[in-house]
C-alpha cells in the first residue's frame, strides 16, 4: 500500500498562455484509490490526461516508478483509461471491444525472446471471458455497444481497460452519464473491482459524495491548484480553507478571531474549540457543519437567531437561521416553524478553525440557499470538458 | 379564395416540373425513335443505341471519362479524407477560414475555374519549357520533354482538384460526430496513431468517405466546362464529345448517349441520397 508509484513534480500546463495547472506536486501510491475532486475547469481532467500521456505538460515532470515518462506515448505506458462517455468502439461488439488491447499487444516469444509475437487467440479468449465475469456481463459478447444500457457500457469500458492488466487505471468522470441509483450501485461495484484486481485507481469527479464514498485519498483542486490532499475523513473534518469546506459537504463559514489556543470569538462571543497554533487575536474562518449544531431554547443558547426557511429532507429538516444578517444552514430532526426565535449550542469538537485564505468570504453563507441547491443540480448535468482545451 | 390559391400554386408546381423534365423526357423518348427526326415519331427502335456502341469516337470518350472519373475519385477521396482529418484536428480559429477557402471552388462558376486552370497550366508549361531547354543543354544524360500540352494529365489534375472539396465536405461531419475520445482510447489500448486511424477512425467515417467518393464520381462524370478548358485537343470526355457532335449535325445518337449519361448520374445520386437517409435513421436510432 505504501510504495510510491507515480509522482507529479512541479507540473504546469497552459493552453494558449492560459494557465490550467499551477505547480502540481503529488505522489500516488501503489494500489491506492485516489480521487481528483473539483469543479469544472479546475484542472483535474488535464492532470489525468497528462498521467495518461494524452497531453504534455508545459513544464514539470511525470515520474512512473521513478522513471520520467513525460515523452512516453500513451500506448507505451502501463496505464489504461476509462473515458468520459465510455468511448467504446461502435463498430466492434463487446467481445472485440474488450479484446482490442490484447490484439494490439506484442510480447517476446517464450521460445525465442528476440521475436515479438501476438498473444494467442486461446489466451485472449480466456482473458476476455475472465473480464466478462468480473463485470457480470457473461452472455453479452456479441452485442454492439449501442445495444447496451449506460451501466453495461460503463462496465465494458472498465473491462476493456483492465484486461490489459495495467498498473494504473485512470477514470475520467466514468459515472457522470448514469442516473443516481445506478451511480450508487456502480460506486460500490468500482470499489469492489479495484480491491479484486488490486491496482491503483486514479479517479476524476466533481461529485464530492462519490469521492468520499470510494477514495483512499482525495485531492481537492480548484483553479489549477491543489487545495488539499487527505483521506476522506481529513478532508471533511479538517478542511484547509473555505473552498474545501464549502465544496465538501455543507458548511457554515463564519468570520472569527482566535482569542488564544482553543478559544475562538464569533459575533462578539467566545466559543471553546479544539484547535490551536494560531497567533493571538488572529482573524480566522470558522467552519461549523450543519449537523453539529444543537437547537436549544433561546435562553440556553450560545447564539440566538430567527428561522427563515424550513425544508423537509426525509431524515432531517434543513433549516435556515438568520444570525444578525448571516444565514446558517442547520440540519436537525426537530421541527422549528418559520419565524421562530431559537438558540443554538455548538460543542467544541463541532468547531473547526481555518487560516484566512483567498477564498475567505466567498462561501459559507446560506442567504441564497435555494438557488445554491439549483446550481448544484445543474452542475451535475454539465459535462466537464471545458478544461481539456478543446473547442468543438 | 383559398381553393384558388391552391389551384394556382399547383399549376405553378406543374409548370416548374414540365419545364424541368419535359426536355429530358423528350430526349429519352426520341432516343428510341426509328427515324432520324427529333420531332416526328416513326416507331420504337434501339438502332441509335446500337450505333452508339459502334461509334469509336464515343466509345473512346466513354473510356476517357470513366478512367479520369475513377482515378480522380480515388485520389481525391484519399487526399480529401486526410485533409478532413487535418481540418478536424485544427483549432476553430484556423479551421473556419480554411473551410471557407475549401468551399469557394464548389460555389465558383465552372467557367472561371476552367479558364483559370487552363491559364495556369499554360503558364506552368511555359516555365517548364524554359527550364527543360536549359536543362537539356546543360547535360546529355536525361533529356526532358520540352513541350508539354494540355491532355489527359491536366484533365486528371483538374478533376482531382474540384473533387477534393466534396470529399472534405462529406467526411468532415462524420469526424465531428465521432466521440473524440475514440482515438485516445485506441492509443490508450496500444495503437500508434496510424493503427488507431485504420482500426477506429476509418470504420467510423467510412460512410462519409463512400458518400464523398460517390459525389466526386458523379461530379467528374458529368463535368463539361472545366474538362473543356483543361483537356486540350488530345483527350475528350463524353460531355465534350456530345458537345462536339451538336456542332455538326444533330444525330439521335446524341439522344441515346445523353439518356445513358442522365441515367448513370441519376442512379449515382439516388445511391448517395438513399445512403444518407439510411445513415440519418441509424444515427437517430443510436442517439435514441
Amino acid at each position: 500500500m505504501s510504495k510510491e508509484l507515480i509522482r507529479l513534480r512541479d507540473l504546469c500546463m497552459a493552453f494558449d498562455d492560459e494557465p490550467v495547472l499551477n505547480n502540481i506536486n503529488l505522489y500516488i501510491n501503489d494500489k491506492e484509490f485516489l480521487t481528483l475532486l473539483g469543479p469544472s475547469g479546475c484542472g483535474k481532467t488535464t492532470t489525468l490526461r497528462i498521467i495518461g500521456g494524452f497531453a504534455t505538460p508545459t513544464s514539470g515532470d511525470v515520474l512512473f516508478d521513478g522513471v520520467r515518462i513525460n515523452d512516453v506515448p500513451p500506448h507505451k505506458r502501463q496505464i489504461n483509461t476509462v473515458f468520459q462517455k465510455y468511448a467504446l468502439f461502435p463498430h466492434l461488439n463487446v467481445y472485440e471491444n474488450i479484446a482490442f488491447g490484447l490484439r494490439m499487444q506484442r510480447r517476446p516469444d517464450p521460445k525465442d525472446p528476440k521475436r515479438m509475437v501476438k498473444i494467442p487467440n486461446e489466451e485472449i479468449h480466456q482473458r476476455v471471458m475472465e473480464m466478462l465475469e468480473v463485470i457480470n456481463l457473461k452472455g453479452f459478447e456479441n452485442r454492439k455497444p449501442d445495444a447496451l444500457s449506460g451501466g453495461q457500457q460503463q462496465r465494458v469500458a472498465i473491462a476493456r481497460a483492465l484486461v490489459n492488466r495495467p498498473k494504473v487505471l485512470l477514470l475520467d468522470e466514468p459515472l457522470g452519464a448514469l442516473d443516481l441509483k445506478l451511480r450508487k450501485d456502480m460506486q460500490i461495484e468500482l470499489k469492489r473491482i479495484q480491491q479484486q484486481v488490486g491496482i491503483t485507481f486514479i479517479y476524476v469527479t466533481h461529485d464530492q459524495e462519490e469521492a468520499l464514498t470510494m477514495s483512499d485519498t482525495i485531492v481537492v483542486m480548484d483553479k489549477g491548484n491543489i487545495q488539499q490532499i487527505g483521506t476522506p475523513e481529513d478532508i471533511y473534518n479538517e478542511p484547509k480553507n473555505a473552498f474545501v469546506a464549502d465544496f465538501i459537504g455543507e458548511s457554515n463559514i463564519i468570520d472569527g478571531i482566535m482569542v488564544r489556543d482553543r478559544l475562538v470569538q464569533m459575533y462578539g462571543k467566545q466559543f471553546p474549540c479544539l484547535d490551536g497554533g494560531f497567533g493571538e487575536n488572529e482573524p480566522v474562518d470558522v467552519v461549523i457543519r450543519p449537523e453539529d449544531i444543537d437547537i436549544v431554547p433561546v435562553e440556553q443558547g450560545q447564539l440566538a437567531g430567527t428561522v427563515t426557511n424550513v425544508t423537509f429532507k426525509g431524515m432531517q429538516y434543513d433549516i435556515i437561521v438568520d444570525f444578525r444578517g448571516f444565514k446558517w444552514l442547520i440540519q436537525t430532526t426537530d421541527h422549528s416553524p418559520v419565524g421562530a426565535r431559537i438558540g443554538i449550542k455548538i460543542d467544541p469538537d463541532g468547531i473547526h478553525i481555518m487560516k484566512k485564505s483567498a477564498y475567505s468570504g466567498m462561501f459559507g453563507d446560506y442567504s441564497s440557499f435555494s438557488e445554491e441547491y439549483d446550481e448544484l443540480d445543474d452542475a451535475s448535468l454539465v459535462p466537464d470538458e471545458e478544461e481539456s482545451g478543446d473547442e468543438t | 379564395m383559398k381553393r384558388k390559391g391552391t389551384f394556382l400554386s399547383r399549376l405553378f408546381m406543374a409548370l416548374v416540373f414540365v419545364f424541368l423534365y419535359a426536355p429530358i423526357a423528350l430526349l429519352i423518348i426520341f432516343s428510341f425513335n426509328a427515324g432520324s427526326s427529333n420531332t416526328v415519331w416513326k416507331g420504337f427502335s434501339l438502332d441509335w443505341y446500337g450505333k452508339l456502341f459502334h461509334n469509336r469516337l464515343i466509345m473512346q470518350s466513354v473510356y476517357t471519362t470513366l478512367l479520369v472519373s475513377l482515378l480522380a475519385t480515388v485520389i481525391a477521396t484519399v487526399a480529401g479524407t486526410f485533409a478532413a482529418i487535418g481540418f478536424y484536428a485544427m483549432r476553430r480559429r484556423v479551421r473556419q477560414p480554411l473551410m471557407t477557402v475549401n468551399n469557394i471552388p464548389m460555389m465558383n462558376a465552372d467557367i472561371v475555374t476552367g479558364v483559370s486552370l487552363c491559364l495556369f497550366f499554360v503558364a506552368v508549361f511555359n516555365g517548364w519549357h524554359g527550364f527543360a531547354v536549359w536543362f537539356n543543354q546543360a547535360q546529355r544524360l536525361f533529356i526532358l520533354e520540352e513541350n508539354l500540352h494540355l491532355g489527359f494529365g491536366t484533365l486528371l489534375i483538374a478533376h482531382i482538384g474540384f473533387n477534393i472539396p466534396y470529399v472534405i465536405l462529406s467526411v468532415g461531419p462524420k469526424l465531428r460526430q465521432m466521440d473524440k475520445n475514440l482515438v485516445d482510447a485506441a492509443q490508450d489500448l496500444g495503437c500508434t496513431w496510424m493503427q488507431a486511424f485504420r482500426k477506429v477512425i476509418l470504420p467510423e467515417i467510412m460512410p462519409g468517405i463512400v458518400s464523398g467518393a460517390l459525389t466526386a464520381f458523379t461530379m467528374s462524370i458529368d463535368d463539361f466546362v472545366i474538362s473543356y478548358f483543361t483537356a486540350g485537343s488530345s483527350a475528350s470526355t463524353l460531355a465534350m464529345t456530345i458537345y462536339g457532335m451538336t456542332k455538326k449535325r444533330v444525330s439521335p445518337q446524341i439522344n441515346a448517349i445523353s439518356t445513358l449519361l442522365f441515367l448513370t448520374v441519376l442512379i449515382l445520386l439516388a445511391i448517395v441520397n438513399l445512403r444518407e437517409a439510411r445513415q440519418e435513421r441509424l444515427s437517430a436510432r443510436r442517439a435514441g
